[in-house]
């Protein structure tokens, strides 16, 4: 909870959200993030200070709690927490080689929610989003449309789309005209 | 209002289904499930349009996606009028509205049609020989006219109101093309239990089902087997069914692009459905089932309305239920013009007689035809077809010459065999092999994952064709890790057709040495004679031929064409066809939409647009927004009653008299985080890092390996092994990008990440002389005294009770901060910053005072002063580089010898004789206005303004051996006339740089 | 498009994702600051452009971000191989087909961190 003398916070986006026929969006709210880079020797430490087992294999994700750690490298990892703690406190306290870098205010998350939700990010997006390919927990950064996003699967008809901020109008756009197509 | 050629009884259609639709202002009834054309033809219509060279009355030739003739705008309101439309493609909604094309003033009587009286002089090569001379003429007199006559259609001139989408699809098989044979494969794979995905171009799947009336399959007639598949195909989960959907291209690794026409058959399309759907299949496997084209017959005025395909006859009365005559003729070199035929005549429609080009035509169809009472006339030809607006008689002669027998018809149907439809195959750069014995082209060498199969293939019964799209559909499936158990029953056909024989090439009458329009190229209008003609000139090559005569060159690509040509080429060359080699088959198909190819890319999704954090408060001001790449930036701030230049020169002063708030949140940042930050950064700047102390910042200057100036910008080192790195607004993305690269592949030995931070911080420039009164209330536990913060520092801490990254630095020249926050508090945090300044009478500016302020102080902006080529000397800025170092990206480079070399171009100031006139930015640079022209050029004006602060125009060049210039005059030459310039030093405000501390 | 394997994603993904980098295997001096006019001419100038085999750089840019090295055949645009930065070029005769090359190629060094990988990349 904000004091009072504390500057207000502006969420991007904040509020948006729109309903096709079986397609929902929502921006999400604002949650900690956190750049986490670091070489295999360090993994363990970090893992043990986050308190979840940073993934280790291309395009699978972790979460435990309101924390969730998605691999996007071969040593980088998005760590997002919905809840009250910021991972970048539990990092501050790991002497292993690693780069911890907040980003909780550059990205912008979304929900896609619906039997047609992959359809909708298909439209931009040039992955296969089938449950084989891409199954529930699966991540990847990769492109919608004409700019860059992060994708996690929350469940089987469900997404989470982070974008940079700025990036963040688009992507809503984007969104809306392809989950009204969705259907098809 | 009945449709006098709509025979009851005959067709699928529905007769209590109506519609009604105009045809160039003419109302006329149809059926729901028609074509433009069908629907045309129930009413006795066969002129539909001109052609495009000799304006020549055009009938309807096909039933299909290959119609090179029947082209027609449709038109739905101002802004939705489709040029080109294919007659037989487009389905009748009611309420249809289309218009004939290239005629004028009337269908019927076409002025244009003098070019048909002139064309022995429009011969092929005609524009390529006439128009060489005099050369000046075609600029002025023969481009602008021959614009004026060509083209088909008229494109509409307003934006397009139906919106458009796209799909990005996988799956393990994709069938292209639903006639018996795509149907089958994908029976077969979807029975498996893999995705699949079947498209075919028409409204129902069944292909050549459509109209081939006699087929049975699985003891059923072949339509309802085809419908019956489809059924079950639709109620699957694994297959996804695309009807109206045109696969246009086949690109690298599977990827095939289609185009699924959603609305074009609606006759009241809701807003929420796109117009057309773009699909972008990666399939594991592609099945190409994408069947054969029928060939007319080519003779003498042979486009007359009335003459079409025989399986377009047969289609419109076996699935339309519409006849093309009621007196008609037949000319074939096959039996497929007499299956067309037999089903018309029993239909009850009068066949004049079949004019067959063989000698001794037998088989079955032969037998029932002639049992049916059809007069069959063998070993004979149609040389000639009489009738201006339709087809009124055919000229028959035995094909060796003879006595010449008229025989008056109302349609004439033909067919010289068919072509298989390898175009598909052929995109996917598989190699065509020539059979010779059946004279087509046939797949051949495979380049792809894909396989064809039925009529494309060369199948020639429906039978193979079934057992052929089953097999390569198990096949397919099975390879793309379907399960092989599952009750699959293979279709088999019990009775059906072949496709076999025919013709290539001119008929007799319209062979070597005539000279009638017998034509090949409907839609270019393309003779035999003149393939013969462009052989006879030289071209030997089918690829020059093509060209020369624009052969296949339409629309259509030449669907119906491109054999004849191939053939007469070769003939005319006594070459075999494989020798004169077949012309590339390139993407589309048919021709795609741009709003299918652009879909959701416009609008506000043509380009993202990028605004920051403070952007609503500068929109609630009235700041005007300039474009910065894809960043909307505040330009300037005007109060009431000012222009740009007085509210420029209001922000400037403010920034030097008391303050300014700037939004600089769209600088590119990128934290650089690790034991070996230090040593990255020596590698990539030029400047040293080793010994910057914690807390302090150092303006960075990069370079490319070739020594050119590459990104500049003010670097926080935040801790030993923690850098806060700014780029370029412009530069962000290409420098996270470089130092990536070369940390990933020329570093990797260094510990230490990258991390692009552009977006998690709001920047607020706090410019001028009372910023510090400014800041200071905002901030806990900063000391930012000028003893504890000097210039080029930063600390971090709270401001507003949020975090902040607090930089003491200036790009105005005056003191500074620049104060970071989180982004989502950037709003707050500057509507802070501003109630401080309000006590102090500072003004919001925006990029053009920033341009302005920094030019006075004569800080160069990469990208706008240096293009790439400038190095560091060029821009005076020697004393970034670190001396000592052995090693950063560019140091070699900027010791070539051209770059060291004497008389480059230099960074200097200019300034007017006039202190009023300001020059233009991009402006040349002259030592002397009075050589001849062209003179002499030294340099340009790289940046240029008025400065309020100065009281005159200041101004910035590239010059050469500028810097041993000071004080000369040179001249800017401009169509007002030359101007006079001093060169001075960049640095036109506060030279010793005392502000910047206090 | 084009369907690219990531060796470090380890499967296929399409272009879009990815950004050519120019030709791979060039070697950047170690002592970059004394080389030749000429050397720095064939270091920064000079480039390969075969018809046929070329060993190229892509980043994964809009996917892991890793740079990696491709030997792609400019006339059918097939990929040959895709295998990691650092690694030497492969012998292209003992390809047989993309998948089982990339695993052959894996390097040795597999366990080690990949930031503590002292191979060059461009190195041939």
């Amino acid at each position: 909870m904000a004091k009072s003398s504390e500057a207000l916070r502006n969420p991007a986006q904040a509020g948006r959200e729109f309903s096709a026929a079986a397609v929902k969006l929502a921006v999400l709210p604002p949650a900690h993030r956190l750049s986490l880079r670091a070489p295999e020797s360090s993994v363990s430490a970090l893992s043990k200070a986050l308190g979840l087992a940073l993934p280790n294999r291309p395009k699978t994700s972790a979460a435990k709690g309101s924390r969730m750690a998605l691999w996007l490298g071969p040593d980088e990892w998005l760590v997002i927490d919905d809840g009250a703690k910021d991972p970048l406190e539990a990092c501050s306290k790991v002497p292993a080689l690693h780069s911890a870098v907040g980003i909780s205010h550059r990205n912008v998350a979304f929900s896609v929610v619906g039997i047609d939700a992959a359809n909708a990010i298909n439209a931009g997006c040039p992955q296969d989003l089938s449950l084989d390919a891409f199954p529930v927990g699966a991540c990847s950064r990769t492109i919608l449309g004409k700019v860059e996003i992060v994708l996690l699967r929350t469940a089987e008809d469900q997404f989470r789309v982070e974008c940079w901020r700025s990036f963040s109008d688009y992507v809503f756009t984007f969104l809306t005209e392809a989950a009204r197509d969705a259907a098809a | 209002m009945a449709e006098p050629f709509r025979i009851a009884g005959a067709g699928r259609l529905t007769p209590a289904r109506t519609a009604r639709f105009t045809f160039d202002g003419k109302p006329f009834h149809a059926l729901q499930g028609d074509t433009l054309a069908s629907a045309l033809l129930a009413n006795g219509v066969h002129l539909v349009g001109r052609s495009f060279k000799y304006h020549r009355p055009r009938g309807i030739l096909s039933a299909g996606a290959e119609e090179p003739n029947a082209l027609v705008a449709v038109e739905r309101d101002a802004a939705r009028k489709t040029p080109n439309v294919r007659a037989t493609v487009q389905e009748v909604y009611d309420g249809l509205t289309a218009h004939s094309q290239n005629r004028w003033p009337s269908l019927s009587f076409d002025v244009g049609a003098i070019n048909d009286v002139f064309s022995p002089f429009f011969s092929a090569g005609f524009y390529y020989k006439t128009f060489m001379w005099p050369k000046a003429a075609w600029k002025s007199i023969y481009e602008p006219n021959i614009r004026a006559a060509a083209g088909l259609g008229v494109s509409p001139d307003q934006p397009d109101t139906d919106h458009y989408s796209s799909r990005f699809a996988h799956c393990e098989v994709l069938v292209l093309g639903g006639g018996a044979s795509g149907i089958a494969a994908a029976l077969a794979a979807a029975e498996s239990g893999v995705r699949v995905i079947l498209a075919d171009e028409q409204a129902e799947f069944g292909g050549a089902l459509r109209f081939e009336a006699g087929a049975t399959i699985d003891g059923k007639n072949g339509w309802v087997w085809a419908q019956d598949a489809i059924g079950r195909l639709a109620g699957m989960d694994n297959v996804r069914l695309l009807p109206r959907t045109t696969a246009f291209g086949y690109y690298a690794q599977n990827f095939v692009g289609l185009t699924e026409r959603v609305t074009d058959h609606l006759a009241n399309p809701g807003h929420d459905l796109p117009r057309e759907r773009l699909w972008q299949v990666r399939a594991r496997k592609v099945v190409i089932a994408t069947g054969a084209i029928e060939r007319h017959m080519v003779f003498a005025d042979n486009d007359r309305p009335g003459i079409m395909l025989a399986s377009a006859a047969r289609t419109y009365l076996n699935h339309y239920g519409v006849a093309v005559g009621r007196n008609v003729g037949v000319y074939a070199a096959n039996d497929s013009a007499y299956a067309a035929a037999i089903d018309l005549k029993k239909a009850g429609v009068g066949i004049a007689a079949i004019v067959d080009l063989r000698d001794n035509p037998a088989g079955p169809m032969v037998d029932e035809a002639r049992a049916l009472g059809i007069e069959i006339n063998h070993g004979r030809a149609v040389v000639k077809a009489r009738g201006k607006l339709r087809v009124s008689s055919i000229v028959v002669q035995p094909k060796n010459g003879g006595a010449e027998r008229t025989i008056p018809v109302d349609a004439l149907i033909t067919s010289s065999g068919w072509t298989p439809s390898v175009h598909l195959f052929s995109q996917s750069r598989g190699k065509v092999a020539f059979d010779n014995e059946t004279r087509r082209f046939l797949p051949g060498t495979y380049a792809q994952d894909c396989i064809s199969v039925g009529a494309c293939n060369g199948a020639d019964s429906l039978a193979v064709a079934l057992d052929e799209g089953y097999a390569a559909g198990a096949k397919a499936a099975k390879e793309a890790g379907g399960k092989a158990t599952r009750s699959g029953t293979k279709p088999k056909a019990d009775a059906g057709e072949g496709w076999t024989g025919g013709m290539l090439g001119a008929g007799p009458g319209a062979g070597e040495g005539t000279t009638v329009k017998a034509f090949i190229d409907f839609q270019n209008d393309v003779t035999a004679k003149d393939i013969r003609q462009a052989v006879h000139e030289g071209m030997r090559s089918i690829e020059h031929v093509k060209r020369f005569t624009t052969n296949g060159m339409a629309t259509d690509q030449g669907k119906t064409s491109n054999m004849h040509g191939l053939a007469i080429a070769a003939e005319t060359l006594g070459k075999d066809i494989p020798e004169v080699g077949l012309t590339t088959f390139r993407a589309p198909y048919t021709p795609v939409t741009f709003g299918s190819i652009v879909n959701h890319a416009r609008g506000p999704l043509f380009d993202p647009t990028r605004r920051t954090p403070i952007h609503p408060w500068a929109e609630a001001q009235g700041a005007v927004f300039e474009d910065v790449g894809q960043w909307k930036r505040a330009w300037y701030f005007p109060k009431a009653g000012e222009d740009m230049h007085a509210a420029v020169n209001r922000e400037c002063v403010a920034v030097r008299q008391t303050a300014g708030l700037f939004d600089a949140s769209t600088l590119g940042k990128i934290e650089v985080v690790g034991p070996d930050a230090a040593k990255f950064m020596e590698l990539l700047y030029t400047n040293p890092w080793e010994k910057l102390e914690a807390g302090r910042c150092r303006y960075g200057l990069m370079l490319r390996e070739d020594g050119f100036i590459y990104d500049d910008g003010v670097v926080g080192r935040l801790a030993a092994d923690r850098f806060h790195v700014t780029t370029t607004t412009g530069g962000a993305a290409r420098v996270m990008n470089m130092m990536e690269d070369y940390l990933q592949t020329e570093f990797p030995h260094l510990n230490v990440w990258l991390t692009s931070i552009s977006e998690q911080w709001a920047v607020i420039a706090v410019q001028g002389p009372t910023s510090r009164e400014i800041v200071a209330p905002l901030v806990e536990g900063i000391d930012i005294s000028d003893d504890a913060m000097p210039h080029m520092s930063v600390r971090e801490g709270k401001i507003c009770g949020v975090p902040t990254r607090l930089f003491r630095m200036s790009f105005s020249g005056e003191r500074g901060f620049e104060v970071n926050v989180p982004a989502d508090y950037g709003l707050a945090v500057w509507e802070a910053l501003w109630a401080e300044g309000q006590k102090h009478g500072a003004s919001a500016y925006g990029t053009e005072a920033m341009h302005v302020l920094r030019a006075e102080k004569g800080y160069i902006i990469v990208g706008q002063d240096t293009d790439g080529t400038v190095t560091m000397n060029d821009a005076g800025l020697d004393w970034a580089i670190g001396k000592k170092k052995t090693d950063f990206v560019g140091i070699r480079g900027m010791t070539r010898p051209d770059l060291v070399a004497a008389g480059r171009k230099q960074i200097v100031g200019l300034k007017t004789k006039d202190p009023k006139t300001v020059l233009e930015e991009g402006a040349q640079v002259v030592a002397n206005p009075n050589q001849p022209i062209p003179m002499k050029m030294i340099g340009h004006v790289t940046s240029s303004y008025w400065s309020e602060n100065c009281g005159r125009s200041i101004a910035m060049a590239l010059v050469a051996d500028g810097r041993s210039r000071m004080g000369d005059t040179l001249y800017v030459p401009m169509p007002g006339g030359t101007i006079e310039v001093e060169v001075c030093s960049p640095v036109f405000f506060d030279e010793k740089g005392g502000r910047l501390n206090g | 498009m084009l369907l690219i394997r990531c060796p470090y994603c380890e499967e296929e993904r399409p272009e879009l994702e990815f950004r050519n980098a120019g030709e791979a295997h060039v070697v950047r001096s170690s002592d970059m600051a004394s080389i030749s006019d000429e050397d720095f001419e064939k270091f920064f100038f000079i480039r390969n452009n075969p018809k046929g085999v070329i060993f190229e750089r892509w980043r994964h840019v809009h996917g892991c971000a890793r740079f990696f090295n491709a030997a792609r055949d400019t006339v059918t645009d097939k990929f040959i191989v895709t295998y990691k930065a650092g690694m030497p070029k492969p012998d292209l005769d003992k390809i047989t087909d993309a998948p089982s090359a990339v695993a052959a190629t894996e390097p040795p060094a597999k366990k080690k961190p990949a930031r503590r990988a002292p191979a060059k990349k461009k190195d041939a």
